[in-house]
């Protein structure tokens, strides 16, 4: 950290980073697409917290959105189709140092990594989960997502998406162990920036769906959410996402709602009339499966030596 | 243990003991099996058998005999489950051919042991006699029947009582039988009845005194009942091979210990037969190491979870079957694309599909080589024995990390259950894996910076400074970066290739057993060695000019094959895995589908390479492997009357 400490000792060889030591080669994205606007607030929130570079890293599959361990510093790893949450969480099994950003799509995520999806929230390891979720496949080009809107036309159902779509707060909800699960819109930057932050800041695995404008495949769906904010549910609470000043305005339909009431959010999430954007649950008391998986990394070469010996012992004759 | 200090009753049973040894005959091994319903504890017997046996210096092989379901019903020949144990003077290979002694719970089991050759006339059975006087006359006609056909096949069966004594000590035998049955077989071949009575408290050692002391009671009773009533006692020289210290387990314990003793920390798997046991010896003993087993939601997410503590510096492993190889097949493309080092078990079943799930083939070696996209080269050995099963997982991580490359050990049913005593490992510090480097790291660097002799890179490791860089499954050019430009891919083909060139290099020429030059070279690899050198060494006994060699190493292959096959008239596999019979309808030489170590070496060596192979679930037996052995060389021998 920067500046004087409480000790009034200044280190001239502490490191201050700014957003550009958070970025790394410029982002392909096409022009007006939500992940750009995600980026920046993630960005932002590395520089707030002043992450160690080397410290982090960036884990995502294949779409579009998992692009952008491209595009951030530090380490990343851009794996496979759906896989992202199950290498996140084996980097932070044994190296709990280490500070994890998920980046994953919609069909990577709620589709072909759903079985991971479930089960990496109910590990509730300390990692960031950012869900863009533009409810379509950008990358390969417009086939139907499990979110893509009842009837909207793709190339792989032309005549319209033929079943009403997967509702991922309520799956969310409904895993055990859960601990933090919210809800944004990428044209809100500075919502995102207070979402991501809180997101970052809680221990467990915080999950943000983030609803992710796609201007080449998915316009009219977008289109409509901006330009009607009666679409949307504003969620505030003392304890949940805090609303920047002004920005309240914004929102026509608003709802104080307590985010360790998970019954009320259940409700909220369930409801499709409205979009609700802010924090639906949090629960700091979960288990955190990284306080397990990571027994024993204290223990010296000389204690391991005996360890092996004596499991040895055992079976000899 | 207290029961132990009823000193009378052990002063007056040693001095029995001391008669008891004076009678025995000496023989330089047996092949015991004992057989049962599941559920009976006939393997927990065996096993104790065998292990009291390696303590005292014999050499051990053993072979559990497992029905598929868990519960299949009662007195069926399909049902059969248990135990047979190989004990001699020697170092024990292999299971043997048929049995010397069977211990049997009821005739049904017997019968299928009898249809998969498992006996010869002579064998003797000492069969529990309690169903020949059961309630049901059905029962009482299967009995009766069932002898007939034995007495008819020339098996030498005494009927004794069995649960009938047993009931005299516990009031339902189903548990405790096999104790009961410990006892007489340790009388029967002079066993050290302390170390029997160790062993015994060992097993039930999370159990309270009480059931302690009746196993022990149990076991007595099967002793003493032995030396009265059973007209067999042997006895078994210790090994000369003894002296050293040993230690006994099955392979999969082995394959945990390996990981252990490599330093790795993690074990990411799902459950999945035969190879779950050794995550249960994990679950049990990792934390001596500071290790963690991590039961994952499916495959894929066990062995991603695994690639992802890799990536991180934390090298670790994943241990599963052939269905479990299908899953991951993308993520050990990847590890091999994005050169992260990993190790990975495949404790092979039979296939295909859920196939044979407690059986035994060496069925993976194709799709563990070639089961990717494109080409995806990665490190692949095979062992052959209880000790290698330890040895290559320890190999496997030093590999894995030197040359940044995933590496598969295949082992498989047989050597998963398996026991058999080995050199105790001298364990030391530096076999373990360094501490994760977190020193700055030269920003000049690429993250890719292969060296053009040896394909080799060094690699950043999260936290090092100045290290960053975004590792991907894409094609990638030497800074790491996403390329699809028309050299890229091919560079890094290239040198993801040439890793595999340098580590043939530094690998040595298999060893010939027997002489270097014949008539017939059986080439084999994995779990068949013993039974394949067994076979071959009684060939050279009867002045055939037979010889072979085994291969641990398959990816890359060993150097010098194509030499060493030259001095041979004739070459040929014996796999565990699927072949189209030369002789097949319809096969011809244009058709023929080969076992895999034979395709490979083929197109490997460009030699004429034969095979025999089958996938009938068993482990090989000498003698299946003689027969074939007489054939061929009877072709051979014939061909070279004709030249004369
Ligand atoms: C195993 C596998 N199957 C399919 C694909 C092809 N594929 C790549 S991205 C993608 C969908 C991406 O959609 P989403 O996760 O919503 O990300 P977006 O591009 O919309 O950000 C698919 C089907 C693949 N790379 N790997
Ligand atoms: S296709 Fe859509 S999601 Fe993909 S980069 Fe373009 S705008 Fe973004
Ligand atoms: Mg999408």
């Amino acid at each position: 950290m920067f500046g004087l400490k409480s000790d009034w000792s200044l280190n001239a060889n502490d490191r201050y980073f700014t957003l550009d030591d958070y970025a790394r080669s410029l982002p392909r994205w096409c022009t007006g697409c939500g992940d750009l606007g995600i980026l920046a607030a993630i960005h932002r929130v590395c520089r707030e917290n002043q992450i160690l570079p080397e410290n982090m890293v960036s884990v995502s599959g294949i779409g579009c959105s998992s692009r952008l361990p491209h595009y951030m510093n530090g380490y990343g790893f851009h794996g496979l189709h759906g896989r992202a949450l199950p290498v996140a969480c084996g980097v932070k099994s044994r190296r709990p140092d280490l500070d994890i950003w998920v980046a994953t799509g919609d069909g990577d995520c709620f589709s072909i990594g759903a079985a991971h999806w479930v089960h990496a929230l109910r590990y509730n390891m300390d990692i960031t989960v950012l869900v863009f979720d533009n409810g379509i496949y950008g990358l390969t080009k417009k086939q139907t997502s499990p979110t893509t809107p009842e009837e909207y036309l793709t190339n792989t159902h032309p005549t319209g998406a033929l079943l009403p779509p997967l509702n991922p707060l309520t799956v969310s909800l409904g895993v055990s162990n859960i601990s933090f699960v919210a809800q944004m819109v990428d044209w809100n930057p500075p919502l995102l920036y207070e979402t991501i932050k809180a997101a970052h800041d809680h221990k467990g695995t915080s999950f943000v769906r983030i609803i992710q404008r796609c201007p080449v495949y998915m316009e009219s769906l977008n289109l409509e959410m901006m330009d009607d904010p009666t679409n949307l549910l504003l969620l505030h609470h003392e304890n949940g996402i805090p609303v920047p000043e002004g920005v309240d305005r914004l929102f026509e339909n608003q709802l104080e709602h307590d985010p360790s009431n998970l019954p009320a959010a259940l409700g909220i999430a369930a409801d499709r009339s409205k979009m609700p954007v802010g924090l639906l649950y949090r629960n700091d008391e979960a288990l955190c499966y990284d306080e397990l998986s990571s027994v024993g990394l204290d223990m010296s070469y000389e204690e391991k030596l005996a360890g092996v010996n004596t499991a040895l012992d055992k079976f000899s004759v | 243990m207290n029961d132990q200090l009823i000193s009378v009753q052990e002063v007056s049973s040693a001095a029995e003991d001391l008669q008891a040894r004076d009678a025995a005959e000496p023989i330089p091994e047996h092949i015991v099996e004992i057989v049962s319903d599941s559920g009976e504890g006939a393997q927990k017997c065996g096993q104790t058998f065998g292990i009291v046996s390696a303590r005292m210096g014999n050499g051990v092989w053993t072979v559990e005999i497992i029905p598929a379901e868990i519960q299949p019903p009662a007195r069926t020949p399909d049902g059969a489950s248990g135990i047979r144990i190989r004990v001699g003077e020697d170092l024990m290979t292999n299971m043997g051919n048929e049995a010397n002694l069977v211990v049997a719970f009821n005739e049904q089991v017997l019968r299928s042991r009898l249809a998969s050759h498992a006996y010869k006339a002579g064998t003797i059975v000492l069969l529990d006699n309690m169903w020949a006087s059961d309630s049901s006359e059905d029962i009482r006609t299967q009995y009766s029947e069932a002898l007939n056909e034995f007495a008819e096949f020339g098996l030498e069966v005494y009927e004794l009582p069995i649960q009938t004594e047993c009931l005299k000590v516990v009031p339902d035998p189903r548990k405790g039988k096999n104790m009961f049955v410990l006892g007489m077989l340790s009388h029967i071949y002079s066993r050290d009845k302390e170390q029997a009575l160790n062993e015994i408290a060992n097993i039930f050692s999370r159990k309270s005194e009480k059931v302690i002391s009746t196993n022990h009671d149990l076991f007595r009773a099967g002793y003493l009942f032995a030396q009265q009533n059973v007209p067999y006692h042997y006895e078994i020289a210790p090994s000369k091979l003894a002296d050293k210290p040993m230690v006994v387990m099955s392979g999969n314990q082995a394959v945990g210990l390996g990981v252990m003793a490599s330093g790795m920390e993690m074990v990411s798997m799902y459950p999945i037969t035969p190879a779950t046991s050794a995550s249960h010896y994990l679950a049990d003993d990792f934390h001596l190491t500071g290790g963690f087993v991590h039961q994952a939601e499916d495959e894929i997410a066990a062995i991603g979870f695994a690639i992802g503590a890799s990536y991180a510096g934390k090298t670790a492993c994943t241990i599963t079957s052939g269905p479990g190889i299908a899953l991951k097949t993308e993520m050990i493309s990847l590890a091999s694309m994005a050169e992260i080092p990993l190790v990975i078990v495949d404790v092979q079943r039979g296939g295909p599909s859920t196939g044979l799930p407690t059986k035994v083939e060496q069925g993976d070696l194709l799709t563990t080589m070639f089961g990717a996209p494109g080409d995806s080269p990665k490190v692949i050995i095979a062992a052959a024995t209880i000790s290698e099963c330890f040895h290559f997982v320890t190999l496997a991580r030093r590999l894995a990390e030197s040359f940044r490359i995933p590496v598969i050990v295949l082992t498989d049913a047989n050597l998963a259950t398996g026991v058999q005593p080995f050199e105790r490992p001298d364990v030391t510090i530096d076999w373990f894996a360094a501490p994760v480097d977190q020193s700055d790291w030269d920003e000049n660097v690429p993250a890719y910076d292969w060296d053009e002799e040896t394909g080799l890179s060094a690699r950043a490791i999260p936290g090092m400074r100045n290290g960053g860089y975004v590792l991907t499954g894409l094609a990638h050019n030497r800074k790491g970066k996403i390329a699809y430009d028309t050299t890229s891919n091919q560079e890094g083909s290239d040198m993801r290739s040439l890793k595999m060139a340098t580590l043939a290099g530094t690998l040595n020429r298999p060893e010939v057993h027997g002489e270097a030059e014949g008539d017939l070279l059986i080439v084999g690899w994995g779990s068949t060695l013993g039974t394949i050198e067994e076979a071959v060494d009684v060939a050279r006994e009867n002045g055939h000019k037979v010889s072979s060699i085994h291969l641990r190493f398959l990816s890359p292959l060993e150097p010098g094959l194509r030499d060493i096959f030259s001095k041979f008239k004739k070459v040929m596999t014996i796999e565990i895995n699927y072949s189209d019979a030369a002789n097949a309808p319809r096969i011809t030489e244009e058709n023929r589908r080969y076992a895999q170590l034979a395709l490979l070496l083929r197109a490997h060596t460009l030699v004429d390479v034969d095979c025999w192979s089958v996938v009938s679930g068993h482990p090989l037996q000498p003698g299946n492997i003689s027969r074939v052995i007489m054939d061929r060389v009877a072709e051979i021998e014939g061909d070279k009357k004709c030249l004369d």
